[in-house]
């Protein structure tokens, strides 16, 4: 078992179409960077030029903000499950 | 407690048309008559008629509140009836605002409706939505969620929020007392170009209906005090797979919005905030060599030697297609050597767009003699030969 990181809907055309990947981590950032290394295009959505998470990007560890965790530094173990929520505005059209 | 409309004071009872109309409310002990009293009383608008106020409006009239609010600028489009199910293909034209007024008081005629046939902006927000219990976001940009939600907080009034995408959905309700705000979850919005909207990405028809319902679903509750509401829970629905998950939203004390120490005290201007002028937001403009669809059209004819690149999706070339080689704007980095650069190249999608960016990373990589289609096989049909469809 590893951690497993759920692809939101806008994002899976940039990952090749995949709902989630697995990958073994330490650390949310560690999850995140293998994620990114494998699917170069994500890169730029989930992060800025400088190398920060894009505020507009929420990433879970089983369910809970990692802003009120321990940001990227939060420890993940294998059996867990990184979600990313982006903003998304549809509605009317 | 007369209205700004002028009507007489509300009844404290329910007529006995009202006990029939809403019997299997009254016979459930969580509603009750004490419950649709409350919801009769209750002033609940809707921010836009779309897709989600859709399913917004039938069932809040359905249930009897009693003075609903109707905010949209827009008119009905032919494309909105895959999801839109307020309106009928003869309303098609019409402002969607008169349209569902009329829909909504055939379902109810007991209610008020009240129609604001505007956009909702920095200046008119806080005027109209002090004068109800509830706010319903039911919109499609970035710039109006913010001030929705800015709105609501300064106001103190309940935001439902629901939003869509594809065949994903989010509800929650910001903007209570102790709760988050839209700012607590996304401080910054996404830069323009970034997030496609729904005529770019498209929506199962079937989305705004279910994620609308449940928007319905918590406004009751909310009037009635009953149940559990969204309160600090994002609600994440995903229609493929058919779940539902639930992320914890909490209250982040640093918002700017409604944090303790608050910096912000009044509406700003939005669409600055998001990075975006005008209505919609605009993808970065490339510069690249255009021709128009005439001239392209001129020139075949002629016999010219063209080779027609079509940068779209194999989905999108099935609806039509000029015909053209097929390679989709995700794969052209790869398949680059497909194409000869000695020949002349005309790059077409949709409306433009990609195959302006498919020109625009073809010059750079030495291609000399390409040009991009201007306004995509949509502005062919308009302009050449209208038995190709549009889409």
């Amino acid at each position: 078992m590893a951690v497993k990181v759920v692809i939101p809907t806008p994002l899976r055309a940039h990952a090749g179409g995949k709902t989630a990947a697995e990958f073994s981590a330490t650390t949310v950032q560690e999850a995140l960077n293998k994620l990114t290394a494998e699917f170069a295009e994500l890169r730029r959505h989930l992060y800025t030029n400088e190398g920060k998470l894009r505020s507009f990007v929420n990433v879970y560890v089983n369910g809970e903000d990692i802003r009120y965790l321990s940001q990227e530094n939060t420890p993940t173990q294998d059996g867990d499950t990184i979600n990313i929520i982006p903003s998304i505005a549809g509605g009317t059209q | 407690m007369a209205t700004k409309l002028g009507t007489p004071a509300r009844p404290e009872g329910l007529s006995n048309e009202e006990i029939l109309r809403y019997s299997r409310h009254l016979i459930m002990p969580e509603v009750g008559m004490e419950g649709q009293l409350k919801l009769k009383n209750a002033r609940v608008l809707l921010i836009g008629t779309g897709g989600l106020g859709a399913p917004l409006g039938l069932y809040l009239a359905a249930a009897g509140v009693g003075h609903l609010g109707l905010l949209d600028f827009d008119v009905v489009d032919f494309t909105n009836l895959q999801r839109q199910v307020t309106f009928g293909s003869s309303d098609v034209g019409k402002p969607k605002t008169e349209a569902a007024r009329t829909r909504l008081s055939n379902l109810n005629p007991d209610i008020q409706i009240q129609t604001f046939a505007t956009k909702l902006t920095s200046e008119n927000a806080l005027e109209i939505f002090k004068d109800f219990d509830v706010v319903v976001d039911g919109t499609d940009n970035f710039p109006t969620r913010y001030l929705v939600n800015d709105a609501c907080v300064l106001l103190g009034k309940p935001n439902v929020y629901g939003s869509i995408f594809r065949f994903e959905g989010q509800a929650t309700i910001f903007g209570m007392p102790d709760g988050p705000c839209y700012r607590c979850l996304y401080p910054e919005p996404p830069p323009p170009g970034l997030v496609p909207s729904c005529a770019e990405g498209g929506v199962l028809g079937v989305l705004p209906g279910i994620v609308g319902s449940i928007q319905a679903m918590e406004t009751i509750k909310l009037i009635i005090g009953r149940g559990r509401n969204l309160t600090g829970r994002l609600l994440l629905f995903d229609a493929l797979e058919m779940n539902f998950r639930e992320f914890k939203l909490r209250k982040n004390p640093k918002c700017p919005m409604c944090g303790a120490h608050r910096s912000i005290h009044q509406l700003i201007d939005y669409f600055e905030f998001c990075g975006v002028r005008g209505e919609e937001a605009p993808a970065p403009d490339l510069k690249v060599p255009e021709i128009l669809p005439r001239e392209l059209k001129a020139r075949l004819d002629r016999g010219d030697d063209l080779f027609i690149l079509d940068v779209r999706e194999p989905h999108e070339y099935q609806i039509c297609n000029l015909q053209g080689h097929l390679i989709p704007l995700g794969e052209l980095a790869r398949r680059v050597h497909e194409l000869d650069s000695s020949r002349e190249i005309v790059a077409h999608c949709r409306s433009g767009k990609r195959s302006a960016e498919a020109v625009d990373f073809l010059r750079k990589a030495g291609f000399r003699k390409i040009q991009n289609l201007r306004g995509g096989i949509l502005a062919w049909s308009d302009e050449v030969d209208s038995t190709v469809p549009k889409y």
